[in-house]
């Protein structure tokens, strides 16, 4: 069968960035910082990643399931209403959300899967905030025939259990996790507590570019050809390159995956969106930049919301993909270096966001990338109407409606959870 | 299995040198016990500390609370959680050791931190004033010894030494590369796992620990799973030292008295020592008892 489209290169004939270097870290950020046992398992996964991307059978099965079972590429859209009722630039949304599964997870998940399977894995463990890498996991895992658990706060689960449902039918064993605040944060240290115990059979297949070298070059290296589509979309449409790029960042794999191949074309600003949840001066808030601090968590060094005793803070979005204390550690090193800024949208901004692109586009965006659409709402306006942004639309809201409708005074529409 | 003849003279110093230097004279295996600092509350754990030297503790390994244990099961991590909720950070842990040693000049303390509360103090701060607290040595449970250099710069500098775990997994270079960095002890953990889990193997221990007793001439300790008197004699017959956390925090817990858990945890670890003490002693008149 022909490979359609080469999705998959080397990082280096993307950008002139070569980092994380081979301890994974991006200057100072990165790194491996996990208990000993799990180290030979990192380093393993590490070592099995490089191989598999010299392998062109390996290279050549992951360009075709990206083509055939994730529907890629993706189209980039001219949001023409919603561009004109802002007046100013011309906004493109980059429609991860037409992907298999609803959202970009899917994309390092098949990558994360076939190396897993190449490793002669038999387990497979994630975690899962909003519910969409824990669906894209359970999803994979489905097709290959793996064991699959999920971690996830209980908390969220409650927030996206139309998600949960959706896991449970695809045969994941979905575990709440009931420590800290039950949320992100909790469920990765559940699944780091899992795979210290099980690390023989079980690959942990991380879904976001934090974590312990080399998720956060193996999530990039999966989820670039977002970027890569998008360059070359663009400069089909438009015959030059975006004058800004915009994503929202939790841990930041959407937003890795759109920068990454735009990073050497210093022309293009990169703008990562935080979740500013109440209001970063509220305290309520996951905008780990401007209102965290230099520290490590959860396997490598970056920025987290942590008081000045090291104690990691709860975080707070509306969106369950958002609230998490870190970011991955490239983000980190690219706001250090000035290349890329990371402002932050509050809740309210989101949800005007989610709604105007309802109304004008007919696009239900996923809250976490209405953070996105809400920077683009702030920054077209003053931008002149032959400026290009592309916004990545990095998954759709289904899963929402329920929090939406709440905060519209709607009470639950199907009591999903019970029906579990 | 077990050496042949006494191991050569740890070349570690300090008051944790000294300690194995006692043991080695009379014998017998040092028992390490841990416990979180601030479980329940500061003024217990240094009550404690002076309870577990009395029933034959010969180091102290004290957790620094931190928001998100990942290496430790559910009973330490509640402890953890204990101790935060009553704001107990690492500058209050610093404090606590200079509170121990105005009663205690011997018994070393070893500070085992996630490195998050040390970083964000910094290395540098960090080490000079756990120097001046008379702590012995620092074990960061999520920092490589690979990635540690910057730290053990630090720590060398107040004359510090950092423990390094070694697991079961860990392959024979990197346990050079380990054994290279590390200082005091090293921790050979005993289970792929985390801390709690009832998992022990006596016998996979004891073959672990003779093997890394034969790459380096620090002292080998093992630690996680070992519960009572027997285990710890079993890990004993070759290890250095025994470690033991979880089987204490839960008896702390156990109880809502504090004068009724402080003695349900001296009591379990006395069974402890004197199941330890009883096979050195049997050990001892000959050595011909190779098992």
């Amino acid at each position: 069968m022909p490979v359609r489209n080469k999705n998959i290169q080397p990082p280096h004939e993307c950008t002139s960035v070569n980092m994380p270097d081979d301890r994974g870290f991006f200057g100072d950020f990165g790194g491996r910082f996990v208990p000993e046992t799990l180290m030979p398992a990192v380093q393993e996964v590490a070592a099995s990643f490089e191989q598999a991307l010299e392998d062109p059978a390996f290279v050549a099965a992951l360009d075709q399931d990206l083509a055939d079972y994730v529907g890629r590429p993706s189209p980039l859209y001219y949001a023409q209403r919603w561009s004109q009722e802002l007046g100013g630039a011309c906004i493109w949304l980059k429609r991860e959300d037409l992907n298999h599964t609803g959202a970009h997870k899917i994309n390092h998940a098949v990558g994360q899967i076939l190396l897993a399977k190449r490793m002669g894995k038999t387990r497979i463990i994630a975690e899962t905030g909003a519910g969409q890498h824990g669906v894209a996991t359970a999803t994979v895992a489905a097709r290959l025939g793996l064991e699959c658990v999920i971690y996830m706060g209980s908390r969220d689960m409650k927030r996206q259990a139309a998600n949960v449902y959706r896991m449970k039918l695809l045969g994941a064993q979905v575990i709440p996790v009931e420590t800290g605040a039950c949320t992100l944060k909790d469920a990765i240290n559940a699944a780091l507590r899992d795979w210290v115990t099980h690390v023989d059979n079980t690959f942990y297949l991380l879904g976001t570019v934090c974590g312990p070298h080399p998720w956060p070059r193996m999530v990039r290296t999966f989820q670039s050809v977002v970027g890569r589509e998008a360059r070359r979309q663009i400069l089909e449409k438009t015959n030059r390159l975006p004058d800004a790029l915009i994503a929202c960042v939790g841990g930041g794999s959407n937003a890795i995956g759109l920068f990454y191949p735009f990073i050497g074309d210093k022309d293009v600003k990169l703008f990562g969106v935080e979740a500013g949840g109440l209001g970063v001066e509220s305290g309520r808030h996951a905008a780990r930049f401007s209102g965290g601090r230099k520290g490590v968590l959860q396997g490598c060094r970056s920025y987290i919301l942590c008081d000045e005793a090291g104690q990691i803070h709860e975080s707070h979005s509306v969106s369950a993909g958002l609230d998490y204390p870190g970011v991955g550690p490239e983000h980190a090193w690219l706001h250090q270096q000035g290349r890329a800024q990371y402002p932050s949208a509050t809740d309210d901004e989101a949800l005007e966001a989610f709604r105007s692109l309802a109304r004008l586009e007919g696009i239900l965006p996923a809250l976490e990338s209405s953070h996105a659409l809400a920077f683009a709402a702030k920054l077209a306006p003053r931008l002149s109407s032959d400026k290009n942004i592309i916004v990545n639309l990095s998954g759709r809201g289904d899963k929402d409606i329920d929090t939406v409708a709440r905060i519209d005074g709607i009470e639950s529409m199907r009591d999903t959870e019970d029906k579990l | 299995m077990s050496q042949s003849s006494e191991p050569d003279a740890p070349f570690v110093s300090g008051r944790i040198g000294d300690c194995f230097l006692r043991l080695q004279k009379t014998g017998r295996r040092a028992l390490i016990p841990y416990i979180t600092a601030g479980d329940p509350d500061i003024d217990t754990t240094l009550h404690l500390m002076h309870d577990l030297v009395a029933a034959g503790a010969d180091i102290i390994e004290l957790g620094v609370p931190f928001s998100d244990p990942v290496a430790d099961g559910p009973i330490i991590e509640q402890a953890h959680q204990r101790a935060l909720a009553r704001g107990v950070t690492l500058p209050d842990v610093l404090n606590l050791v200079k509170d121990f040693r105005r009663n205690d000049h011997e018994t070393p303390v070893v500070l085992m931190s996630y490195l998050n509360p040390v970083e964000i103090m910094g290395y540098d701060c960090f080490s000079r004033m756990a120097s001046a607290s008379g702590v012995d040595a620092l074990l960061t449970v999520d920092l490589p010894a690979e990635d540690a250099d910057a730290l053990l710069t630090s720590l060398r500098a107040q004359k510090l030494e950092a423990v390094f775990m070694v697991a079961p997994n860990t392959p024979d270079e990197r346990i050079a590369s380990i054994c290279s960095r590390g200082g005091g002890y090293i921790y050979a953990v005993s289970f792929k796992g985390i801390t709690g889990a009832s998992r022990l193997k006596t016998g996979d221990v004891q073959a672990r620990v003779a093997a890394l007793k034969k790459m380096t001439d620090l002292p080998v300790c093992s630690g996680f799973g070992i519960h009572d008197g027997a285990s710890a004699a079993a890990v004993s017959q070759v290890a250095d030292g025994v470690i033991v956390g979880s089987a204490l925090v839960k008896e702390l817990a156990a109880f809502q008295k504090v004068d009724a858990a402080r003695e349900a945890v001296s009591a379990r670890l006395a069974g402890m020592r004197q199941a330890m003490d009883e096979l050195a002693a049997s050990r001892r008149p000959s050595a011909a008892q190779e098992a």
